[in-house]
């Protein structure tokens, strides 16, 4: 879902640059605030693997195929100032290494596939959580609903940013239609990729998976047999 | 225990994120994704500009000088994830250093 250079033009993408550029500045900010010290590693790794999940193209439809997005994903795992960050730094390195998303496109990029995801996806993820059991497989079925929506968001961010300035001569309504239908494919993917390894990590380390923190049962200190007192 | 057993958890991550890039990265759908397919229908691919970095040497996740196209792709996708892994320590360690540096007032906190 990377925009080159040339799809959107120079005011859509300078506007949605400052967009950006104060969106990572509230994550930067609100992460310090709150990113607990083992999350952070773990956010670094959170990076590394939706970098290289990006990378596995999956077949939606005829000559079509999606990718992960990531965003819902890490910040169900990292919270969502963090998670932003995980994925405006995956666009950084691919934009200027990999020559995937355009420069002058990269706050496009970082509107529709970090902050998007990772806020909208949280936002939808912390809905269906007060709707759902408390439980590890209510954080797992929440996050793969969630995460596919995102996708959903993401493309309707792209079809906002082209109505705005989009350089192509396609009637809005079209554009709106083949995004959505196409991406709604895509998010069943991105759904089963986020469930499978919020999953996975919630089996082995259930204690680093922010959307599921007041899950912990909590330490409870106190005499044998005598009053117990709750730690938080 | 606590902390080593984090160290192997986030060992054992970074392991499946290079196996993915380095091995299953090859096998990938090479067909459009959903935006490019959307483009090339209707009209807008055509106001593409090429990229200011599209000869660059891991540019369209290849490596220059690999003629096999699966190595080509999993030796790039190793090196993004690496360096993705390096950047994201170094930016989170970061703000957790402006957290223990300016600490907000606990009234306010989180």
């Amino acid at each position: 879902m990377h925009i080159p250079d040339g799809f959107i033009n120079a005011p859509a993408s300078l506007a949605a640059g400052a967009a950006a550029a104060g969106g990572v500045g509230v994550s930067l900010r609100r992460a310090a605030q709150t990113l607990q010290d083992r999350q952070a590693p773990l956010a670094g790794l959170v990076a590394a693997y939706i970098f290289a999940v990006q990378m596995l193209n999956f077949p939606v439809a005829a000559g079509t195929s999606g990718h992960l997005l990531g965003g819902a994903m890490a910040a169900i795992l990292v919270g969502p100032w963090a998670g932003a960050l995980c994925v405006a730094v995956v666009l950084l390195v691919q934009g200027l290494l990999f020559a995937d998303g355009g420069l002058s496109a990269l706050g496009l990029n970082i509107v529709n596939m970090s902050l998007v995801t990772a806020w909208g996806g949280y936002a939808v993820f912390a809905l269906l959580r007060r709707a759902l059991p408390a439980t590890k497989a209510s954080v797992t079925a929440a996050a793969g609903v969630a995460a596919g929506i995102s996708v959903v968001l993401a493309s309707l961010a792209f079809v906002v940013e082209y109505a705005v300035g989009g350089n192509g001569g396609a009637p809005v309504g079209t554009v709106l239609a083949a995004m959505v239908g196409v991406h709604t494919l895509i998010g069943i993917g991105e759904g089963l990729i986020t469930a499978l390894t919020v999953g996975l990590v919630l089996g082995v380390r259930p204690d680093l998976v922010h959307g599921a923190a007041e899950l912990q049962t909590p330490l409870v200190l106190g005499p044998k047999g005598g009053t117990a007192e709750e730690v938080r | 225990m606590r902390s080593s057993n984090l160290r192997l958890f986030l060992l054992g991550g970074l392991l499946v994120a290079i196996g993915l890039a380095l091995l299953v990265s090859g096998f990938a759908s090479s067909a459009p994704d959903g935006l490019d397919k959307v483009a090339t229908d209707h009209g807008i691919a055509a106001t593409a500009r090429s990229h200011l970095f599209e000869n660059g040497p891991l540019a369209g996740y290849a490596i220059k000088g690999v003629g096999n196209q699966r190595l080509s792709t999993g030796i790039s996708g190793l090196i993004g994830v690496l360096v993705t892994f390096g950047i994201g320590l170094t930016l989170f360690a970061l703000v957790r250093a402006l957290r223990s540096g300016d600490r907000p007032d606990p009234g306010r906190a989180p």
